[in-house]
């Protein structure tokens, strides 16, 4: 896939640094404001969505990328299950449960686990819809070369 | 042992995300990490069965306990149902990804086949736990969402199709239970079934309810490929590798389709008459219409997967009937009798279909043929797979001493008591034309001229063991007409249905 005009790369390269920090203060704020892990990680999905589809990239390259997120995909489902595992092996013995300390209402590290969860659920989102992309652009490309 | 629940969730779901990181990395992970997986759940249940589930468990997610009565949390609950259905997913799934380890060499990707399998598990075992309606939504959707891919697995132009197909009436079948889902909410403001059910039995039953339970009937309907809303199975039951088919047919109508109907309309709802009506009615088409259709057809697997339509319909007619005498206030012992013949029926259906659809693959596996027509003189160059499929069909048509002709007896013997002579009638019918349609099926693939001019050779190890472990199950679960057994097994997950209002009693302790 080739990239497109330097006009283009420069102004992907400079939103997509905000569209990211966006996505994150999503991300960690889902216990507190409307959002939370599903929509913050799609939001980090597109910034890496802007900067592949400005610059381009080689098939080969694709499909290294393609194996890096899958593999993140499954690593942080696997930590959200430790995590939720972890409460039913120490403390009351339960299924999710939220054995860290609750904070005050309203501040940022509050709430126990859930920002945690969180956090864990937006990489996986992200990690989620970037494979997708990637499988369908790694799809088209082959079509195109043969 | 009340900590133990949540595994049955836990352990599939950890095991379909291992597999991609480490499937990678180690050879045969994928294949030793699933079976071991699911022989541990399969003992484990055995163990609950046996070992003394006297008392229904309940387990809160997340261990929130009630507000003033009010559950909150996310329930599971496994009392006798659940725990029926819960041996059928895991015994079929664990056979079935036996039989996988040597037949899936033919597909590319074997990491994801795995891990899509014990997916559809997790979800399927959620859903047979779980004590909330929305909860339910969520683990059907990874269920059936599991199970689109798997039915595409083959990527050529058939199986795409029909996994489309299977996705288009899927997603309209899963929208009717949420918009239901939605609508139950509206009224009663809760999604704990417990909950939903005190509330409803303080109101009169009105029209918005019917609605709301005809949308449900409609939309699980879908899912268990009852006679409307059939369209999708023939395909997507054919078009899979055959250990998804055997999973389809055998595990997944019944417990995202079944399973959820008798739990909602016997726990929740408040039994009328016209609502077993049309359960009872849905179910005889299914099991006329069904057969009739199997009966034409050459593609091996399209005849099996039409038979497990009417097969199907003799469960939701026997569970009907109970309904119908429960709310007539007819004679409870003949109600009880109906439904355990329904229950005894789906377990059976799970066992000789699983080996049925596993044959059906044996043979693709060697000939590379489905079609009837093109098969024939199998018997002598495949002793297993041809006895195996032998027993199996004796035990679908119903002769004795195999466990399907118990279990239709015990149906239409039900029926006779009920006075419901037409439903007899019909069901002895149907029973000849399976058989008929099953002597089709063995005089075409075993019996005739061979028409095969290579050397054909029996299928590898974990194939022949699975299907030999099935057949025995054919033959075991006929025990189960004996009072002894059938008190362990049976008789709990019929007074769930029968005792309709404990289910709630027990979940909120009023």
């Amino acid at each position: 896939m080739k990239g497109l005009t330097p006009i283009v790369k420069k102004v992907a390269q400079l939103m997509s640094g905000i569209i990211c920090i966006y996505g994150i203060y999503i991300v960690v704020h889902g216990h507190l404001t409307p959002g939370g892990a599903f929509a913050g990680g799609i939001i980090l999905a597109g910034a890496f969505i802007l900067l592949i589809l400005a610059f381009g990239s080689e098939v080969v390259k694709l499909r290294k990328e393609e194996t890096g997120s899958s593999v993140t995909e499954s690593l942080s489902i696997l930590a959200t299950l430790i995590l939720a595992t972890a409460g039913l092996l120490i403390g009351s013995k339960v299924f999710f449960n939220d054995y860290l300390p609750k904070g005050t209402v309203g501040e940022l590290v509050s709430a126990g686990a859930v920002p945690l969860y969180n956090i864990l659920i937006g990489i996986e989102v992200a990690a989620a819809i970037i494979t997708i992309f990637l499988a369908l652009i790694i799809f088209k490309e082959e079509e195109e070369q043969r | 042992m009340s900590s133990l629940v949540p595994l049955y969730v836990i352990l599939p779901l950890a095991s379909a995300f291992l597999i991609p990181v480490f499937g990678r990395l180690v050879k045969g992970f994928q294949k030793a990490l699933l079976t071991l997986v699911l022989l541990f759940l399969t003992i484990l249940t055995f163990h609950l069965i046996f070992g003394g589930l006297k008392e229904p468990v309940t387990y809160q997610v997340g261990g929130w306990s009630p507000v003033e009565g009010i559950p909150i949390a996310i329930y599971l609950v496994l009392d006798g149902l659940s725990a029926f259905t819960l041996l059928i997913v895991n015994l079929i799934g664990l056979l079935a990804t036996f039989f996988a380890i040597s037949y899936i060499k033919r597909y590319t990707a074997q990491n994801n086949f795995f891990a899509l399998l014990s997916l559809m598990i997790a979800g399927m075992n959620g859903v047979v736990l779980t004590g909330d309606m929305f909860n339910m939504y969520v683990f059907l959707e990874i269920a059936v969402i599991a199970s689109y891919a798997l039915v595409a697995f083959g990527i050529e132009k058939t199986e795409l199709e029909a996994s489309f197909k299977y996705q288009v009436l899927g997603g309209i079948a899963s929208l009717l239970i949420l918009l239901a889902i939605g609508m139950l909410y509206w009224k009663t403001g809760t999604l704990n079934l417990a909950d939903i059910s005190g509330i409803l039995k303080e109101e009169p039953p009105d029209l918005f309810l019917t609605f709301t339970q005809i949308l449900l009937i409609s939309g699980f309907g879908m899912k268990a490929a009852m006679i409307p809303f059939h369209a999708w199975l023939p395909d997507a039951h054919s078009s899979a590798p055959a250990p998804i088919s055997a999973m389809l047919s055998g595990v997944l109508i019944k417990a995202v389709g079944i399973y959820a109907l008798l739990r909602l309309f016997f726990n929740m709802f408040a039994l009328t008459y016209e609502i077993s009506l049309v359960i009872t009615v849905i179910g005889a088409l299914s099991m006329v219409i069904g057969v009739f259709l199997a009966i034409g057809q050459w593609d091996l697997k399209r005849l099996l997967a039409y038979h497990s339509i009417s097969q199907m319909g003799y469960v939701v007619i026997a569970v009907g009937m109970g309904m119908i005498l429960m709310v007539q206030g007819g004679d409870r012992s003949v109600a009880a009798l109906a439904i355990a013949g329904g229950l005894f029926h789906m377990i059976n259906h799970a066992v000789f279909k699983g080996l049925l659809f596993l044959n059906a693959g044996a043979i693709e596996y060697v000939t590379g043929t489905r079609n009837l027509k093109m098969m024939g003189g199998l018997f002598k160059s495949l002793p297993v797979t041809s006895t195996t499929s032998l027993g199996a069909s004796l035990s679908i048509s119903g002769i004795p001493p195999f466990n399907g002709f118990f279990s239709k007896l015990i149906i239409i013997v039900a029926a006779i008591k009920g006075e419901f002579y037409l439903l007899a009638i019909l069901a002895v019918l149907v029973s000849i034309v399976t058989l008929a349609s099953f002597m089709k099926f063995q005089r075409y693939a075993f019996f005739n001229k061979s028409t095969f001019s290579k050397k054909i050779r029996e299928v590898p190890f974990a194939m022949s063991l699975s299907m030999v472990v099935l057949v025995v199950l054919c033959l075991a679960l006929s025990l189960l007409i004996f009072p002894g057994v059938r008190e362990v097994m049976l008789t709990p997950a019929v007074d769930v249905l029968m005792e309709t209002s404990n289910y709630a009693t027990i979940i909120t302790g009023m």
